[in-house]
């Protein structure tokens, strides 16, 4: 059924609650991972807000979802998502990266509650969401793997070895999200390595293909529940998004991939969108 | 406890693994098998046929294959996988080090054909660097299969085990040591000829040859020889008992002198500053290539009669 109004509503605070989370954590610490964090929290707000099956009071609950961020250097976005969702007081989220933390700049199994898979080398995560969505089919059960890969992570060949076991074996219960935010580390991806057309590509590859634009958090929802309806097809949601997404300043930074706020420009970008974000949680998200 | 029985090889190495796996599969229904397209070389297509539901295979894919492992590892599965040796350790390392050994997956590993076992697959099938390799990986478990017995038993072992666990070994028949029936311990090395000269440090199917070797001097020189068939965690309480009186110890290995056997037994000499002269047999700075195994067992200087020499070097002081 196609999400309504009032569940889409809901789903933007959750967004802006993972937005404003991620910006108060790298502005703490002074540096981070902002622009692929920012370009998947509304996947993330989807993700968890309205389809994954989890329980914070027991992370390891063996009948839950997983969700693989294969695009590991995003972990700031995810660490929030779980504080917001209830695996971990938010205070913690300030320990990011500090020496002894729980929330290892990239996702670590062993450290985080909530956390499914270890990832950060890039296209690592593509096979481990493989070998769960696997085991899940030889269990006979309706779990259901969320792939969130990068577009610059494409690069790497792993993922295309993975992306073909996944659609040879018609594994329909491991959804697999490109965020597609058109840029890498060295800038953007048609320039370094060209990845031409995504959804042809995976097209191409054996997989049923929606294009969403990434920060539609009532379309990603619906493209989710029409994936989950395909049992025996490979299935993957191509998100249009842009990296810094939800902060026009970040947006328009070029190397956004890891921000310093060690400027006078940047300090006050990232207090302005904090103060935006708070205000617009407190009305309730109008 | 273990019996020696020595007998001309008669029983593929590879056909240990597959019965191992299959027995296993009759009682522990969480084990399973994934190969990268070797499955007709490795034998594994018999495990697909009994166990076709356990049987994965990924395609050429061998870092995939990794990854998928240790993803079924999460999801409280025992994966075990195949492919020759270079490839499961060099070729998918950083898959087996970060998906799997750092972030607590389990995945068994059964490399195939190191060193002169590649035979006329030539050197780009070659690897003496594996058991190096993969020492390098935090609380990973290597082996090297000495016969058909203790293949078996090492498979059945490691499927009780959570973590990493490597074993190699020829895929054809190599000679018999044990009886049927034999156990061993992990990280426990067994003692097959007491000596009171020298002392033989070896493993996986070298052991035939170091017992040969052991055999042919035994009217000149006392040799002992044990087999070190864990190389990780090393035995070495039963290093310190066997060196005792020593006039010297040699090691002999498939493998680089760097990094396996012969190292491990230098660094432990070195840090004791013990006055006991080592000998490493094994290989030095090349690469592999092509021909028989025999061919290259002789080229690669690694027959009995070359562990003889080394060990005849320690009988005048």
């Amino acid at each position: 059924m196609p999400i309504d109004s009032n569940e889409i509503k809901r789903l933007k605070l959750v967004s802006a609650n993972i937005r404003l989370d991620v910006l108060k954590t790298l502005r703490k610490i002074g540096y981070g991972h902002l622009g692929g964090s920012l370009s998947i929290v509304e996947t993330l707000s989807a993700i968890y807000g309205k389809h994954l099956r989890f329980d914070p009071k027991n992370p390891n609950w063996s009948k839950r979802d997983m969700v693989v961020l294969s695009k590991g250097h995003a972990g700031p976005a995810l660490y929030s998502t779980l504080a917001n969702f209830g695996f971990f007081p938010k205070e913690i989220l300030e320990t990011l990266n500090a020496g002894g933390t729980i929330l290892p700049s990239h996702p670590d199994r062993t450290k985080t509650p909530g956390v499914d898979a270890t990832t950060g080398s890039l296209g690592q995560g593509t096979s481990v969401a493989a070998g769960l969505a696997y085991g899940f089919r030889l269990n006979k059960t309706d779990q259901v793997v969320y792939l969130i890969v990068g577009d610059g992570e494409l690069d790497e060949g792993q993922c295309w070895e993975a992306f073909q076991f996944i659609a040879h074996n018609k594994l329909g219960n491991c959804i697999v999200f490109i965020d597609v935010n058109k840029k890498q580390l060295d800038g953007w991806t048609k320039d370094i390595i060209n990845p031409f057309d995504i959804a042809k590509k995976m097209e191409s590859f054996g997989f049923k293909v929606w294009k969403v634009k990434g920060d539609d958090e009532g379309a990603i929802s619906n493209a989710i529940e029409e994936c989950k309806a395909q049992e025996w097809t490979a299935v993957c949601i191509v998100l249009d998004t842009v990296k810094g997404q939800g902060v026009k300043y970040f947006e328009d930074y070029m190397d956004n991939h890891s921000v310093k706020f060690n400027t006078d420009e940047n300090k006050k970008a990232a207090d302005d969108a904090i103060k935006n974000l708070e205000a617009f949680i407190a009305k309730g998200g109008v | 406890m273990f019996t020696i029985e020595r007998s001309k090889a008669n029983a593929e190495l590879r056909m240990a693994v597959v019965s191992a796996l299959q027995d296993l599969m009759k009682t522990d229904d969480k084990v399973v098998a994934l190969e990268a397209d070797l499955g007709g070389a490795s034998g594994w297509t018999k495990i697909q046929k009994t166990n076709p539901d356990r049987f994965i295979n990924v395609g050429i894919a061998e870092a995939n294959m990794t990854g998928i492992a240790a993803g079924l590892s999460i999801g409280g599965w025992t994966p075990f996988i195949h492919t020759f040796a270079p490839f499961a350790t060099r070729r998918a390392y950083d898959q087996l080090y970060l998906s799997g050994a750092y972030a607590h997956n389990t995945v068994n590993i059964y490399g195939s054909d190191p060193g002169f076992a590649a035979g006329p697959n030539g050197g780009t099938h070659t690897s003496f660097e594996d058991i190096a390799l993969m020492r390098e990986i935090p609380f990973s478990v290597i082996c090297d299969a000495a016969d058909y017995v203790q293949m078996r038993w090492i498979i059945k072992t490691f499927s009780k085990l959570k973590g990493i666990h490597y074993v190699r070994g020829n895929r054809k028949a190599v000679n018999n040591i044990y009886k049927e029936g034999s156990e061993f311990e992990l990280g426990k090395g067994n003692v097959l000829r007491k000596g009171k000269d020298v002392l033989v440090i070896t493993a996986g199917q070298l052991v035939w040859d170091a017992l040969e070797a052991a055999d042919e001097l035994k009217n000149d020189i006392d040799v002992e020889v044990v087999d070190m068939f864990t190389i990780k965690p090393f035995d070495f309480k039963l290093l310190s008992e066997c060196l005792k009186g020593k006039k010297g110890v040699v090691s002999f290995e498939n493998h680089s002198i760097f990094g396996g056997i012969g190292s491990i037994i230098s660094e432990y000499l070195a840090e004791r500053a013990a006055a006991i002269p080592l000998k490493r047999v094994g290989i030095c700075e090349r690469f592999g290539e092509v021909g028989s195994q025999d061919y290259l067992q002789k080229a690669y200087g690694l027959t009995s009669a070359d562990l003889k020499a080394a060990i005849r070097s320690f009988a005048n002081r």
